[in-house]
């Protein structure tokens, strides 16, 4: 470093740097560098897009590593970096598949008749309640959108511009009508089993429901706080559609590509294999950044794209930061729940409860939520250390739409599990991958039995195998659950939720923070428009 | 309706049972109850099109070259045999006829797909040559193969290495126990094929390509997913973005290549064409129209539906219904189809306007309603084709 400049004595090469090369650092990235800051991207592993991550682990086959589905993208995120541009292709799933263990089964469509007629054949009335439902979640998801775009009011101590936000907040809320708000309430507050039962007579309808009540939270459909975990699958749109879901080709990696390549287009750098040891603080200012390796680097913003406890416990020293928040931190709720198993396949499984084996051969998704017993079931057996024996999952298999990512012929089935508590009682999940695994597979067998015979390679990622590789606390996929103690203004720590920290130029961009998680974009476009506001 | 030679095939595929007439044949608008996938596949893996009710003409004898170098615009004396040419044709006025793809199998053997009956305009413009015009339409079945896996799926299914068959060139080859011309064409701006059968094989080779494609999902596609995927691609549809001169009696619902943004294809130097003199004329003086691509402002559109109370919806289909198109408030044209791309997440639709507001990058008014009132949108002025991946070419 040559002579200085700047007020603590440091010249920085870069006006930005930030930590964890995941899908919202990739977007913050991309922000500020259009906004013509010099940033550069620290990614530990030697591949970008944290847990939205594509990779060949078994030669010939791309595995969506951990996350495997889009809908949540923000569309404003889409159009001000051009994602299109820079190779987003999202491709909306065909369909799902429930099979029931009394060998019935129930499907959605993409089209609406055809999934009244399935319905149907369950009963009439829940068939009419789903269209309903649909058209609920849909009001919902337009009545929350403006929340989701909007940094969180402090509402203890506003400025002008909270002021200004809770103003629009309030109007919002007005606008809504009393029905929206009453249920917009419910939907924070209630178990998805019970807001669905609402709506819902049958069994199978409730448990195939719930189960976006679920993904990611330890907690089960019949646990309060998971209708809102429900609506938060609901939020996304694709092409202006609420509530629909795709796969991205070449799985969801290619959507960190495509951000990757619109914040270079920008001027951004990005380095991997540059794991970040702790963020240099000098007289209660972030300067830079130490690399495990000894490297330093210096830059007048640092922003953190982990999760909360190592944005605030690990990149920091907790002397640097008020007692209150570092309690706040420590309580903030991981509680990894759930694991991955990908497959690469010979071909595709025939479901015995489909109507035709070949059923499943033009439907993208299955899903292994029999009954709401099964799948509370599923969470008791998990909720004093150990996973669920028949467990509950989310069968994705895109290259039913994308065959780009398995040779001709084959396929890659990407499986989220859950339930596997991160903490296991009694035994260590290095032990216990493999049984997890084999559950997995045995409990998917009793469904498509030549599931067995079609496997070329598994990959298993319990909790801990999360934690470990993409440095997920508990390898919770959300940074954090998303339970209403933990978003909006509280997300993740009351009076922290503005993308700032209580260190001058450190800011966080994570699923830990408003909007929370899934594949968003909301986060790293939020922290990348504060800083821009707050440093110009 | 007629059914195509592939019928017995797309008929139990249509769960629809959503058809459209095309050029009499019963053509399928979707097979499932929603395109959403079906144009997908063609950005994504393979759609395959039954596009039997093209017309299509053989014109063969020594004269075949000199016949059709005086219909269409285009030099074909450069047109060489196992190419494929892109090509317009006009009445004397210069108004436009048709558009389609004139292919030179042999020397003296060419092959023209139109959209509309030409047999009798191809006929009495050879008046005294030494060439046959020969309707092939119904002993010559269809399909285009259409997507970035299109590609190693025909080649899977062929008899002889097609990796060195170019963009817009002809080949013969095999498909099962079926011979075949290929052609590296089609309509939707991406990698694609296009395969021309006789009708006795039409049901094998439709079963050996859905075989073979299921490897490289392959998805049957109707007109729906083919009108989006062509809007894409920047390229007309006859009686949508123009009216053939020959179906309509009002010059104001006439237009000619120039004004189409097919100037490229009108050789004004080589010996005389029919529409000659006229597209001279044109030229110099400059057409009276001429066709953009647009790009339709999403936020403003939301903004609008946002004074609704109702959040932004993007159609689901192409449209093809002409809408005012404004400058200053003053109407400058028309926007004759549009769709929204989910590939390139932009809404984006082809305009035929007064060429002093057609600079890249200018910004038009077109007409949007929401729930039935009027409103303008902007919409700026872009290159066309929208969606030009590499893989097209290469």
């Amino acid at each position: 470093m040559s002579a200085t400049s700047s007020a603590i004595g440091i010249t920085t090469k870069y006006d930005a740097i930030v930590v964890g090369g995941g899908h919202n650092g990739l977007t913050t990235a991309a922000y500020l560098a259009k906004a013509g800051r010099k940033v550069l991207v620290l990614e530990r592993r030697h591949i970008l897009g944290g847990a939205a991550v594509s990779e060949e682990v078994y030669p010939g086959f791309t595995y969506t590593v951990c996350s495997y589905v889009v809908s949540l993208l923000r569309p404003e995120v889409i159009r001000e970096l051009e994602l299109a541009k820079h190779g987003l292709q999202i491709v909306p799933l065909t369909g799902a598949f429930t099979p029931m263990e009394d060998g019935n089964y129930i499907a959605f469509w993409p089209d609406a008749a055809s999934t009244r007629d399935e319905i149907k054949r369950h009963s009439v009335r829940d068939a009419d309640r789903y269209e309903e439902f649909h058209q609920l979640m849909f009001e919902m998801a337009y009545a929350v959108k403006p929340i989701l775009g909007m940094v969180p009011p402090d509402l203890v101590s506003p400025s002008l511009r909270d002021l200004g936000t809770l103003r629009e907040l309030s109007r919002h809320m007005k606008g809504l009508g009393r029905r929206k708000f009453h249920y917009l309430h419910k939907i924070m507050t209630m178990s998805a089993a019970d807001f669905l039962a609402e709506f819902f007579e049958t069994d199978v309808m409730k448990s195939a429901m719930s189960i976006s009540g679920i993904i990611g939270t330890m907690l089960g459909p019949c646990s309060p706080g998971t209708a809102y975990v429900l609506l938060h699958h609901y939020m996304g749109e694709l092409d202006g559609a609420f509530t629909a879901w795709g796969s991205q080709k070449g799985g969801t990696g290619g959507v960190s590509e495509a951000l990757a390549s619109a914040a270079r287009s920008h001027g951004a750098e990005t380095r991997c294999n540059a794991a970040v040891e702790q963020v240099i603080v000098k007289n209660g200012r972030a300067v830079g950044v130490a690399l495990e390796s000894g490297e330093e680097i210096f830059s007048k913003v640092v922003v953190s794209g982990c999760d909360p406890k190592v944005t605030f416990l690990k990149l920091l020293d907790h002397k640097d930061l008020p007692g209150e928040l570092v309690e706040s931190i420590k309580k903030f709720k991981f509680r990894g729940s759930s694991g991955k198993v990908n497959l690469a396949l010979d071909g595709l499984p025939d479901f015995t409860a489909a109507p035709d084996p070949t059923y499943l051969h033009g439907i993208g998704m299955v899903e292994i939520a029999p009954s709401l017993a099964y799948m509370e079931r599923a969470y008791d057996e998990a909720k004093y250390g150990g996973f669920s024996s028949r467990p509950y999952m989310d069968v994705v298999v895109p290259t039913v739409v994308d065959p780009s990512m398995a040779p001709p012929g084959k396929h890659v089935m990407s499986i989220f599990v859950q339930y596997a508590n991160y903490e296991l009682a009694d035994s260590t999940w290095e032990d216990e991958r493999e049984n997890f695994g084999d559950a997995v597979v045995d409990t998917l067998a009793e469904f498509a039995p030549n599931l067995k015979d079609l496997i070329l390679h598994r990959q298993v990622l319990s909790p801990w195998d999360i934690e470990k590789e993409f440095a997920l606390t508990t390898g919770n996929i959300f940074q954090g659950e998303l339970t209403l103690d933990q978003l909006f203004f509280l997300r993740p720590a009351a009076g922290w939720a503005q993308h700032r920290t209580p260190i001058r130029n450190y800011y966080q961009c994570g699923s830990g923070t408003h909007p929370g998680g899934g594949i968003t974009g909301g986060p790293g476009r939020l922290a990348a428009l504060e800083i821009l506001r707050r440093t110009s | 309706m007629l059914p195509t030679p592939f019928h017995s095939r797309t008929a139990p595929l249509c769960v629809s049972n959503s058809w459209v007439e095309w050029a009499g044949y019963q053509s399928a608008a979707m097979y499932e109850l929603e395109h959403t996938h079906e144009y997908h596949a063609v950005r994504m893996a393979t759609a395959l099109f039954d596009v039997s009710p093209l017309y299509k003409f053989h014109i063969h004898g020594p004269d075949a070259t000199r016949l059709l170098d005086r219909v269409l615009t285009r030099d074909v004396t450069r047109c060489a045999v196992g190419q494929v040419m892109y090509a317009a044709w006009c009445d004397d006025a210069g108004h436009i006829i048709d558009d389609g793809a004139l292919a030179r199998l042999e020397d003296n053997l060419y092959r023209l797909t139109t959209a509309d009956p030409s047999l009798a305009w191809l006929q009495d413009n050879g008046y005294g040559m030494d060439v046959q015009v020969e309707d092939v339409s119904e002993s010559l079945a269809a399909l285009a193969l259409q997507g970035p896996t299109s590609r190693d799926l025909l080649q899977a299914a062929a008899s002889t290495d097609l990796s060195k068959l170019g963009y817009f060139r002809a080949t013969q080859t095999g498909i099962g126990n079926a011979r075949v011309t290929v052609t590296r064409t089609g309509y939707t701006g991406d990698l694609g094929y296009e395969v021309w059968i006789d009708p006795d094989d039409a049901e094998h080779v439709w079963d050996v390509l859905m075989d073979r494609g299921r490897s490289y999902a392959i998805k049957p596609a109707g007109t729906l997913a083919l009108e989006m995927v062509r809007v894409e691609a920047g390229l007309l549809l006859s009686e949508v973005d123009f009216i053939s001169c020959r179906k309509t009696m009002f010059d104001v619902q006439k237009s000619t290549p120039l004004e189409l943004g097919l100037g490229w294809m009108v050789h004004l130097d080589k010996p005389f064409f029919v529409g000659q003199q006229a597209l001279r004329e044109e030229r110099a003086r400059g057409p009276a129209w001429k066709t953009v691509g647009v790009e339709i402002d999403v936020l403003a559109l939301e903004a609008i539906y946002a004074e609704f109370g109702m959040p932004l919806q993007l159609p689901w289909e192409a449209w093809s219904t002409a809408v005012p198109v404004y400058v200053g408030g003053r109407q400058v044209g028309k926007a004759t189809s549009g769709t929204w791309s989910p590939t390139l997440k932009k809404y984006i639709a082809l305009a035929r306007v007064k060429p002093q507001h057609t600079a890249l990058g200018g910004t038009l008014d077109i007409e949007m309603t929401v729930e039935a009132i009027r409103s303008t949108v902007p919409a700026r002025v872009v290159k066309t084709p929208f969606f030009d991946p590499a893989r097209k070419k290469s």
